[in-house]
């Protein structure tokens, strides 16, 4: 530990807050300018939302130390969620921001709720077990949020599971099973979306840093040695995964609102892998990586576009070979050399990289 | 009767799921990783089997065989180029390996194959048995696949318990290094491992797309994290445990989707999976491991 621990930690998280300004200040001269195709437009928004998304599953894979493979369940639970508060909103004649942050709170409040409900029962497990489990919860959601009805109109809300409401016009409906949500107004701000993920990127980077923060990693690096000195494994899991499932569902609400509709069928085992790959590639632990890998990784298809039915295979072996010299010993001088130039030094939260001590790596 | 008739369709597809997580697991005790490939090789088998048969006009049986020697090779390749450099990897980084050779068997298929569902047509021609003056109707792709994954498991169990190479299996999967010191090669234990799991794949393949009977480069996605479920279901490493969590995976789900509700009979089968984690926590038959410090 270098001396002025605290400057350099502020130091670091005030470069992630600057790289997110630069890149919504960059975005924003090239939107006024009429460069940004509109494509890239439409991108925007959910760059952030994965953003979100990715450094909220890092809190539990890379500060926890806990592979959660159901995140996008609770991302689909606050885009419902927050798509049916945002249409109640919209009727009862509130502006575009009200409704969105209406969204957002609806979205983290019921992921909340989800998270802890979830974890509750299935933080008592470990390692794989874990992982399978909350992959299971995440079925689960998708396939209850694909037998949900729920529509509007005059007389109220009419809700319908498994079956669809009777009586209710076939455009009342913002959630319509199979068909998912429909939106009654998107709201595509990029301006309150970078906001909603600075305000994540403090949440984060303040929990991480706090008591609670260190309790965490502690139990992360040695479960047994943190319960040796009284940190009590169970209620610090509990945060963790529950304030990272809570931002998930704020995510949601954004990324479902700057869509006209969203399949449940979008959130599904893929989706938690797609988010899990941004915190894998941008570094367990490392908030920033999590928010830069997500925002390339989410560019490059788009930007692969012209290679038509190449484009995914090119996606798959451009993370096999990542993965591959990050890790192998083969590639193991480039890979070094490569990882010197992304990322000169380490950030505070980076658990160490060492495959024995590595929480990741359960071997025997 | 339907409880019968849905009683035999639930064996039925657990056999095969059973046949697809006996290749999770014996990848998992042996080297430690989640193969999330694993059920992309049900897909290729299936098309290599189905082309072979209905483009080149081979007999049913030689196209099994083609597909089970082409997908062996392939999951030896695999293991060969993106895995074996991973070994002392933390399993995280093995783990989105995995999932990237699954994107790019899937993305490869949609290519060379098409995105578009195929009609598999059933290998099995023969005429379905009918018992209780025809109440109850039992394929023949159901009774194969009973029969099939019975015999697999016995096959296998004797392979394991009773070969060199199967001892050399069970001795790498206790202790890597301990087998290191006896003289025995991880590397090409864990080549053998792959190579079985992926034949048995292929197989599981083709009595699930003639049971369906469709194809697609998506076919298998779901059944493959069924399967990965039924072994974490019986313990995840066990053998016995992938045959008993296939199996009760499989009837959970018919029975869920006769008597339940259709639409929610995969919410009900990771109910199932979440209850009996909460419950045993290393699965049915999984051994219990003692944390150390």
């Amino acid at each position: 530990m270098k001396k002025n621990t605290f400057t350099t930690i502020w130091k670091s998280n005030f470069t992630t807050y600057g790289i997110v300004l630069l890149f919504f200040a960059v975005m924003m001269i090239l939107m006024a300018t009429g460069n940004l195709s509109r494509l890239m437009r439409g991108q925007l928004v959910p760059i952030c939302a994965y953003a979100i998304m990715a450094a909220s599953l890092n809190l539990t894979v890379g500060v926890l130390g806990e592979l959660s493979l159901g995140h996008a369940g609770f991302v689909s639970i606050g885009c419902f969620g927050g798509g049916l508060a945002a249409a109640l909103l919209h009727d009862a004649g509130a502006g575009e921001l009200v409704c969105l942050a209406g969204a957002v709170l609806a979205g983290v409040l019921l992921s909340t709720l989800a998270g802890f409900l979830i974890g509750l029962p299935v933080l008592r497990l470990n390692g794989d077990y874990l992982a399978i489990v909350t992959l299971a919860c995440c079925q689960i959601i998708k396939s209850l949020l694909t037998n949900l009805f729920v529509g509007r109109d005059e007389s109220g809300l009419h809700t319908g599971f498994l079956t669809q409401p009777e009586g209710v016009a076939a455009d009342a409906f913002v959630i319509r099973g199979s068909q998912g949500l429909r939106n009654a107004a998107v709201i595509d701000n990029f301006p309150a979306a970078v906001v909603l993920l600075i305000l994540c990127l403090i949440i984060i980077y303040n929990l991480i840093d706090s008591k609670s923060g260190r309790a965490i990693m502690a139990l992360r690096d040695n479960k047994i040695a943190a319960r040796s000195i009284g940190i009590n494994i169970t209620s610090y899991k509990m945060m963790a995964f529950v304030v990272s499932a809570a931002m998930a569902g704020a995510a949601g609400a954004l990324f479902g609102l700057s869509q006209a509709t969203v399949l449940p069928g979008k959130f599904d085992f893929n989706m938690s892998v797609l988010i899990l790959v941004f915190v894998v590639l941008g570094g367990l632990g490392n908030i920033r990586g999590s928010v830069i890998a997500a925002a390339l990784l989410t560019i490059l298809p788009e930007k692969l576009r012209f290679l038509a039915d190449y484009r995914m295979i090119i996606y798959a072996v451009v993370l096999i070979v990542v993965m591959l010299m990050r890790n192998s010993t083969v590639f193991h001088g480039l890979g070094e050399k490569i990882q010197g130039l992304l990322r000169r030094k380490k950030t505070a939260g980076s658990p160490p990289r060492d495959p024995d001590t590595d929480p990741a790596g359960k071997e025997g | 009767m339907d409880f019968l008739s849905n009683l035999v369709n639930g064996i039925s597809l657990g056999s095969i799921y059973a046949v697809i997580a006996l290749g999770y697991t014996m990848v998992y005790g042996i080297a430690k990783m989640l193969n999330f490939a694993h059920g992309d090789i049900i897909m290729v088998g299936a098309y290599v089997c189905f082309y072979a048969v209905y483009h080149f006009g081979l007999p049913g049986w030689a196209g099994v065989l083609l597909a089970m020697l082409l997908c062996l090779i392939l999951g030896v390749a695999v293991e060969r180029l993106a895995y074996r450099p991973l070994r002392r990897a933390d399993s995280l980084a093995v783990l989105i390996t995995a999932i990237g050779v699954s994107y790019f068997l899937e993305n490869t298929a949609q290519l060379v194959f098409g995105a578009n569902n195929v009609f598999f047509p059933n290998l099995f021609e023969a005429e379905p048995i009918r018992l209780f003056d025809g109440r109850l109707v039992i394929s023949v792709v159901t009774l194969a696949s009973i029969g099939i994954c019975m015999a697999v498991m016995v096959i296998l169990t004797l392979f394991i318990e009773k070969t060199k190479l199967g001892k050399a299996m069970r001795a790498v999967s206790e202790d890597k290094d301990a087998a290191r010191l006896m003289g025995i090669s991880v590397d090409r234990t864990i080549s053998v491992t792959f190579a079985i799991g992926s034949a048995l794949a292929a197989l599981a393949g083709v009595l699930l797309c003639s049971a369906i009977p469709s194809l697609s480069p998506m076919t298998g996605s779901m059944p493959g994290i069924k399967a990965f479920t039924a072994a974490v279901f019986g313990g995840i490493g066990s053998i016995p445990g992938a045959l008993l969590g296939g199996l009760l995976l499989g009837v959970i789900e018919v029975m869920g989707k006769a008597y339940i509700s259709t639409q929610l009979s995969d919410a009900i089968v990771f109910l199932v999976l979440i209850i009996v984690l909460l419950v045993r926590p290393t699965g049915i038959l999984g051994k219990k491991v003692q944390e150390k410090v």
